[in-house]
């Protein structure tokens, strides 16, 4: 039974390292690649819960019969990687412009001047 | 349509659970107020001589100076003993505020977690 | 005709700004005049039919279902639903009006940018995504239309990218938002694996206080708060509002207060019957409590910090989080404020809850009023002395008339001082409040005199003052910026010369529709 437990840990696993990467490094780029472990995470968590034991592809038409995992969390998966692709080059466009301006990618250097 | 029925409840007043507040009556009875200073002040001293003394800004005796950016008060030291007595108040807020990304989210990481235990616990 | 419209007019109010953001760019290329008058016909056109929706919904009293793909629903429910109470329709009133003035203010304000065809478009998308988000009847619909505003309004606020605070603010915000809602994807994939529902009604209809519920509620209500500027996580919002141009700075305004909306949508409605209910009492004693604590900690920052403050924008937005911590202390109040009957047995909110209910809905709408004017002013002396710093102004009142009125005018009602809006909203929260704790209504006072101290200082550093010579040829800002600014002060003085019809008519059906979670599950 507890290899039906895997992919919960596997989530949890991913969305601590992301949010240890997106917290304690200093690099913007390694942020970046936090959020993105973060999303992965998530969108693994999407999936895992349409899983059911001995399930087949939830494929309508010359289907081998038998029950099917449901297909609408595959769906939400779907519109949330697509989301994801555009916010990262969104960020990344970004970052290409702080850098222009800044010349350094260190987060704790990228503020406002206090005036 | 419902607007016409709820034209006569323009005139009534904003009832909250231990008072009122009519905005109508408060500004007649700041009008009346106002008229009754007025005629009050038409009976005192009037006229006063032009182009003395009496005209110019009064600076609490600074010389008055030619270029008028020295002369003005700057907006960053306008509350100044309200800023010095907080001086501890403020280095915290400052610290908190230093414009680093993880900082936000650390915070919003620590607010979930007490937010999880007290309601946990409960 | 109005028939016709009347039925579709949900999905019209989402699909005509969209249409038009998909046409900016072709007419742009022919020229310039002709899209923005495009641009304005468009976000008219949509509010007209905004106004239709909200007062057949308010004034009937009908919850309004528009189902996309099929007549009626059927037993399960499949298909994604907008449903419109009175909640909603008082949220959409104020997303209809904020664009309409701010692409009219930003004809002129934006005349000597490069690339204005991005702009109007990105404009368009942004009405689009929050007007849904306002609308939906489905918490992933919810997600999808909150990550649509996130996106557009990150590109716009680095919209001058040769100014490099601008860059950063941005980069920050899109930062924020995307930890935000990820983590509201979390909390809907936690609600979806325990009840096979994605519908807010068929989930309020069928949900338990079990340990995922408890985890599912904090994550989303916390995300939520972090992207509606609730302390301590509001630390994007002053630079996110202080550096992107004025008129877009008018419509992030609106979507912070629909991540508002969406907390109350929550907690009121999905989660209403288990937290208000018997069992628990003590849990939503506790949870009302702790967030009058969020509350009151927001509005001491915010009021502290703005104090500080020498930039103009930056400081309006330091003011525009204590608002916000208004309004969260005026629900929190109401949520701590249960009590068990003791004829009946049924646990409600006690009448002084009610009236800070009312408050705080009353003030969503003010303070989205008055911090626009606010920005679109401090906008207006950007465009004329091109500085922002207050350092550097001086005397402007000499050459600005109606700009100094129409700061007058936000000054007064942003601080809470009769005749305007402010004070009538104030007045209710600041006396709720009294009978539910006094220290809450001795913060809240306090903090309100502080807020006009701030404004006081900003009109004797920017206005006041001696004739400083570089401002010598300043003239007074172009008529569509003056436009602008006159649409929402004539809304802030009808509110705040006829306070009653605006609460009779529009505040306390939202508030009848926020108690009564049992007409929002009917409704399908």
């Amino acid at each position: 039974m507890m290899t039906f437990q895997i992919p919960y840990l596997a989530v949890a696993g991913l969305i601590i390292i992301g949010l240890y990467a997106v917290l304690f490094k200093r690099n913007l780029i390694k942020m970046i690649i936090g959020i993105t472990l973060i999303e992965s995470g998530v969108n693994l968590f999407l999936i895992t819960l349409s899983f059911r034991e001995n399930s087949t592809a939830p494929i309508y038409t010359a289907s081998p019969g038998g029950i099917m995992s449901l297909p609408v969390p595959q769906a939400l998966t779907l519109t949330s990687i697509v989301i994801g692709v555009a916010v990262l080059a969104l960020m990344l466009s970004l970052v290409i412009h702080i850098y222009r301006h800044y010349g350094t990618l260190d987060v704790r250097k990228i503020k406002e001047d206090d005036n | 349509m419902s607007f016409i029925d709820s034209l006569s409840q323009l005139y009534n007043t904003l009832n909250t659970d231990s008072g009122f507040w009519n905005p109508l009556i408060w500004i007649t009875a700041l009008v009346i107020i106002f008229l009754a200073a007025y005629i009050l002040r038409g009976y005192g001293n009037k006229g006063y001589k032009k182009n003395t003394e009496q005209t110019k800004v009064f600076l609490s005796g600074n010389p008055e100076f030619d270029d008028k950016e020295e002369m003005q008060v700057k907006a960053s030291n306008v509350y100044w003993g309200f800023t010095e007595t907080l001086k501890g108040v403020y280095k915290l807020l400052d610290r908190m505020h230093n414009g680093n990304t993880s900082d936000f989210i650390l915070w919003f990481i620590i607010i979930l977690g007490i937010f999880f235990i007290v309601l946990g616990v409960l | 005709m109005f028939e016709q419209i009347l039925v579709h007019s949900p999905a019209l109010a989402v699909a005509i700004p969209l249409l038009g953001a998909f046409f900016t760019p072709l007419i742009g290329k022919i020229n310039d005049k002709l899209r923005n008058i495009f641009v304005i016909l468009i976000l008219a056109l949509d509010s007209f039919v905004v106004l239709l929706l909200a007062n057949d919904v308010l004034s009937t009293g009908n919850i309004k279902t528009y189902i996309f793909g099929a007549k009626e629903i059927g037993s399960p429910v499949v298909r994604i639903v907008f449903e419109i109470d009175g909640l909603n329709a008082f949220m959409i009133i104020i997303a209809a009006i904020l664009p309409l003035a701010a692409v009219i203010y930003s004809w002129a304000f934006m005349k000597d940018e490069t690339g204005q065809d991005k702009y109007y478009t990105l404009m368009l998308l942004l009405t689009a995504g929050m007007l849904g988000m306002m609308m939906t009847g489905d918490l992933f619909n919810f997600f999808v239309f909150l990550e649509i505003t996130s996106i557009s309004s990150a590109a716009l606020i680095a919209y001058r990218t040769n100014n490099k605070f601008s860059v950063q603010a941005a980069f920050k915000y899109i930062v924020i938002s995307t930890i935000g809602a990820l983590f509201v994807l979390f909390a809907i994939a936690i609600l979806y694996g325990q009840y096979d529902a994605l519908n807010m009604a068929v989930l309020a209809n069928s949900i338990q206080y079990g340990l995922l519920d408890k985890i599912a509620l904090v994550l989303l209500v916390i995300a939520l708060a972090m992207k509606a500027g609730i302390a301590p996580m509001h630390m994007w919002l002053p630079e996110a509002y202080g550096r992107a141009p004025s008129s877009v700075t008018v419509v992030i305004i609106g979507t912070t207060l629909g991540s508002f909306y969406g907390i109350l949508r929550v907690g009121f409605t999905i989660f209403g019957e288990q937290i208000i209910s018997v069992s628990n009492l003590g849990v939503g004693i506790a949870l009302g409590w702790m967030l009058v604590g969020l509350a009151i900690l927001t509005i001491f920052v915010g009021v502290l910090m703005a104090l500080k403050q020498n930039d103009f924008k930056k400081m309006i937005g330091f003011a525009a989080v204590a608002e916000i911590g208004y309004m969260l202390l005026a629900f929190g109040a109401a949520i701590a404020s249960i009590y068990q009957d003791s004829n009946t047995g049924i646990v409600d909110i006690s009448p002084a809850g009610l009236t800070a209910l009312k408050g705080g809905m009353f003030h969503i709408l003010n303070d989205a009023l008055d911090i626009s004017l606010l920005f679109l002013v401090a906008g207006a002396i950007y465009y004329v002395a091109k500085e922002s710093s207050l350092n550097k102004l001086g005397g402007l009142a000499r050459n600005m008339k109606y700009t100094t009125i129409f700061f007058i005018i936000g000054m007064i009602a942003v601080s809470g001082l009769p005749p305007l809006n402010g004070f009538a909203s104030k007045l209710m929260i600041y006396q709720s409040t009294y009978e539910i704790n006094p220290i809450l209504a001795i913060v809240a006072i306090l903090c309100s005199i502080l807020l006009l101290a701030t404004f006081v200082k900003v009109f004797y550093a920017a206005f006041l003052g001696p004739k400083l010579p570089k401002f010598d040829k300043v003239k007074e800002v172009p008529k569509s910026m003056l436009i602008g600014m006159l649409i929402i002060a004539c809304v802030i003085i009808f509110i705040g010369l006829f306070p009653n019809l605006v609460v009779e008519n529009i505040v306390n059906p939202a508030v009848a529709a926020l108690q009564n979670a049992t007409a929002y599950i009917g409704g399908i």
